[in-house]
């Protein structure tokens, strides 16, 4: 489930608030969003993949809040990650040019 | 103090804070109702597109991504593809539109690479267009929605179909984050909502909650293929990721690391969940990639977020052993939906037309998953053609007849005053419904002795909520849902104990093979009453 929003980090584009098919987030004036309805969360990573600042973290527990905080992934490279690896950061180009599921499984 | 009007009394007495017109409607905006928006549109038509969610990210493919049934015109390849699923299906199909699907889908993924879509291309500068990436898929649909002045209301979910005195006139809902109500005229309407998962939490599947069903039985549509309507998915117990392909390098295990035999990602999956179903725990590994370190890496890139569930938990699916189970995709991976009269994807209500998972599968992978590439090719396709048909059948309308005077019928949920205190709430609804449909040994292993009794259980809930389910705290939505999971879970075991064989997905415990007397769609209709007819299938040629 959707667990970190960065408010230091976010840019308050609201595109999350946007792009969330279950309407997770608030719109606030003048601040970032809130995670306002959790529980609603199909943890589909779409919020994540869409925020342009990796002020997003979508937790992998489908079902129960695991109680992530931005210390526990100080170390890694984890928050907002799942946008880099689609090729949807800034100067990167989708990965789907470089899919080669018809070579090794859909042949 | 201004007193709230809610949500319910707004609809029913038709206080609408935004009123639209267009010759199309269409209601769900996954690739479905993309294509059929964008092929309206190239046929004169003026679109109006509503999402629960959003058109871009909304439903089972936009996260997901899909294989695709693309095979080149070559007729001994296009044989092979049609044959492949025929006996799985239990012979279902047609080959007629199985040729349709495979034409019209080849086109289609043509037009798409035309408009940008980045295919793979190998050294002989061919591209590959078997599969499609989800988010780079739908977002590109939308951006040539917006491109073709389409008007697109996201967050609004479509609650109930209007009417006049020519029959299907439009549709009215809500928008989720504004809280106003809206309604749409127009001259056809196309329902592209998608299948119905129940509320499982497959990936990208909790806006798929049957709502276009109810909305069509409510005007008078059938289904066919509801008792196809079980697909359960492997994911890690955790997980949301109910991505199935990579389970074909997997080993499964008990706790102790023996192999459970026969366990499988595509054939072994009953075994799976018998397992489950004795209450032990069933492991997996990916472990025949471990050592193939190229595999691995193209693994990752074909699909980055079946790893990004695993990074963050700190599994090494190839080297580590992961706990699993199944979760239900229902209808969403069965083939069972509103049925399809003809070759325009029209229904049986005049105006009202079906596409994607909303409407049966049948036709082309007939009782056996239509995951895989069926699906997202019945998707384009269906879209494609309901497109077509609806701008046209729009355009036979006299324009001087389009201000009309939009009624409503009486639905469930919907209600001008609130029942009082004792009023059942859409969760309570939902939980019931689910322990009904999620449980393997009612809905996977199918039994008349435990169907009959968890249908007569959910037709008496039908009847408590006729008269009590009502909106609480502005939760209309949930109020609908709850209201079209269980008339879709009625209409799935109804069904199900009229086809007394196995077949397809169908699997009966008491009727355990497939019996030739039996080789027919089961047409299921009504609401309060449901009735079941079996329909013979045309000669395969
Ligand atoms: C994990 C997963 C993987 C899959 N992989 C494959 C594959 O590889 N190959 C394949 O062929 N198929 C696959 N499928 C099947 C897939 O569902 C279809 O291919 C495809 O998504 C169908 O498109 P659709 O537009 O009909 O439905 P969806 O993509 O589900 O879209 C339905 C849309 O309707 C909207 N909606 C719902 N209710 C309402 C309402 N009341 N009002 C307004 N809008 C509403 C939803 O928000 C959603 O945007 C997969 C499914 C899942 C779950
Ligand atoms: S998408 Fe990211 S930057 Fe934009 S509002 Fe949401 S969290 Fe902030
Ligand atoms: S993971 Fe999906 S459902 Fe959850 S908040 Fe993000 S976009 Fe919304």
């Amino acid at each position: 489930m959707i667990e970190i929003l960065l408010e230091d980090q976010c840019v308050e584009c609201n595109l999350c608030v946007k792009v969330c098919p279950t309407n997770v987030f608030e719109r606030r004036d003048g601040k970032a969003p809130k995670i306002a309805r959790q529980d609603d969360c199909q943890t589909c990573y779409m919020c994540e993949l869409y925020c342009p600042v990796k002020a997003l973290y979508v937790a992998p527990n489908a079902d129960e809040v695991m109680g992530i905080t931005e210390q526990d992934l100080n170390e890694t490279d984890l928050i907002g990650s799942y946008r880099s690896s689609i090729g949807w950061e800034k100067g990167q180009k989708s990965t789907a040019k470089q899919d080669l599921a018809y070579k090794f499984y859909l042949k | 103090m201004a007193i709230e009007l809610t949500q319910s009394y707004k609809l029913a007495t038709q206080l609408y804070d935004v009123s639209l017109k267009a010759d199309v409607l269409v209601i769900g905006g996954g690739p479905a109702g993309a294509w059929t928006a964008i092929t309206a549109t190239q046929n004169g038509a003026s679109v109006i597109l509503v999402d629960k969610g959003y058109c871009g990210t909304s439903g089972a493919t936009a996260p997901s991504g899909t294989g695709v049934w693309y095979i080149q015109p070559d007729k001994e390849k296009r044989e092979e593809a049609m044959k492949s699923r025929e006996a799985l299906g239990g012979y279902l199909s047609e080959r007629k539109w199985m040729k349709r699907v495979l034409d019209r889908t080849y086109a289609n993924m043509n037009q798409l690479e035309n408009w940008g879509y980045p295919f793979p291309i190998d050294e002989k500068g061919v591209a590959h267009k078997r599969s499609l990436q989800g988010p780079e898929y739908m977002r590109l649909m939308r951006r040539k929605l917006n491109k073709a002045k389409i008007t697109i209301l996201d967050h609004s979910p479509a609650l109930e179909l209007l009417y006049d005195s020519h029959g299907v006139a439009g549709a009215a809902g809500i928008n989720e984050q504004t809280n106003q109500t809206w309604s749409v005229q127009a001259s056809s309407i196309v329902i592209a909502s998608g299948g119905c998962a129940f509320l499982s939490k497959a990936l990208g599947c909790n806006v798929l909650t049957g709502d276009g069903y109810l909305l069509a039985a409510e005007a008078g549509a059938d289904f066919s293929g509801m008792e196809f309507s079980n697909a359960y998915a492997i994911t890690p117990k955790f997980s949301s990721i109910t991505k199935t392909a990579f389970y074909n390098w997997a080993s499964f295990t008990y706790e102790d690391g023996s192999i459970i035999e026969g366990a499988g990602s595509q054939r072994g999956r009953s075994v799976i969940a018998k397992k489950l179903q004795e209450g032990q725990k069933v492991f997996a590994q990916l472990v025949k990639a471990k050592d193939d370190l190229d595999l691995q890496k193209w693994m990752r890139i074909a699909q980055p977020n079946f790893f990004v569930q695993f990074d963050r938990m700190g599994i090494n699916p190839f080297e580590d052993r992961f706990e699993v189970t199944l979760r239900l995709e229902g209808t969403v991976r069965g083939t069972g939906g509103i049925r399809i009269v003809d070759e325009t994807c029209a229904t049986s209500v005049p105006g009202l037309f079906a596409a994607g998972d909303a409407a049966t599968r049948e036709l082309i992978c007939g009782g056996f998953t239509g995951g895989g590439s069926y699906n997202a090719a019945w998707a384009i396709s269906s879209g494609y053609w309901s497109g077509e048909a609806a701008a046209k059948y729009a355009s036979s309308f006299n324009r001087d007849k389009r201000d009309r005077a939009l009624t409503r019928k009486q639905v469930i949920g919907i209600n001008e005053h609130s029942s009082g205190k004792d009023f059942l709430d859409a969760t309570e609804v939902t939980k019931r419904v689910q322990a009904e449909v999620t449980p393997f040994d009612k809905n996977l292993f199918r039994t008349e002795e435990i169907l009959t009794p968890a249908l007569l259980r959910l037709n008496t809930l039908w009847n408590e909520t006729k008269t009590s389910l009502q909106e609480n705290q502005g939760n209309l939505l949930r109020v609908r849902e709850s209201a079209a999971m269980l008339a879709t879970s009625r209409w799935m075991y109804t069904t199900a104990l009229e086809r007394k064989e196995t077949r397809g997905m169908h699997k009966r415990l008491d009727y355990p093979v497939l019996d030739e007397n039996q080789h027919y769609r089961l047409i299921t209709s009504g609401l309060d009453e449901i009735k079941v007819k079996p329909t013979t299938i045309l000669q395969n040629t």
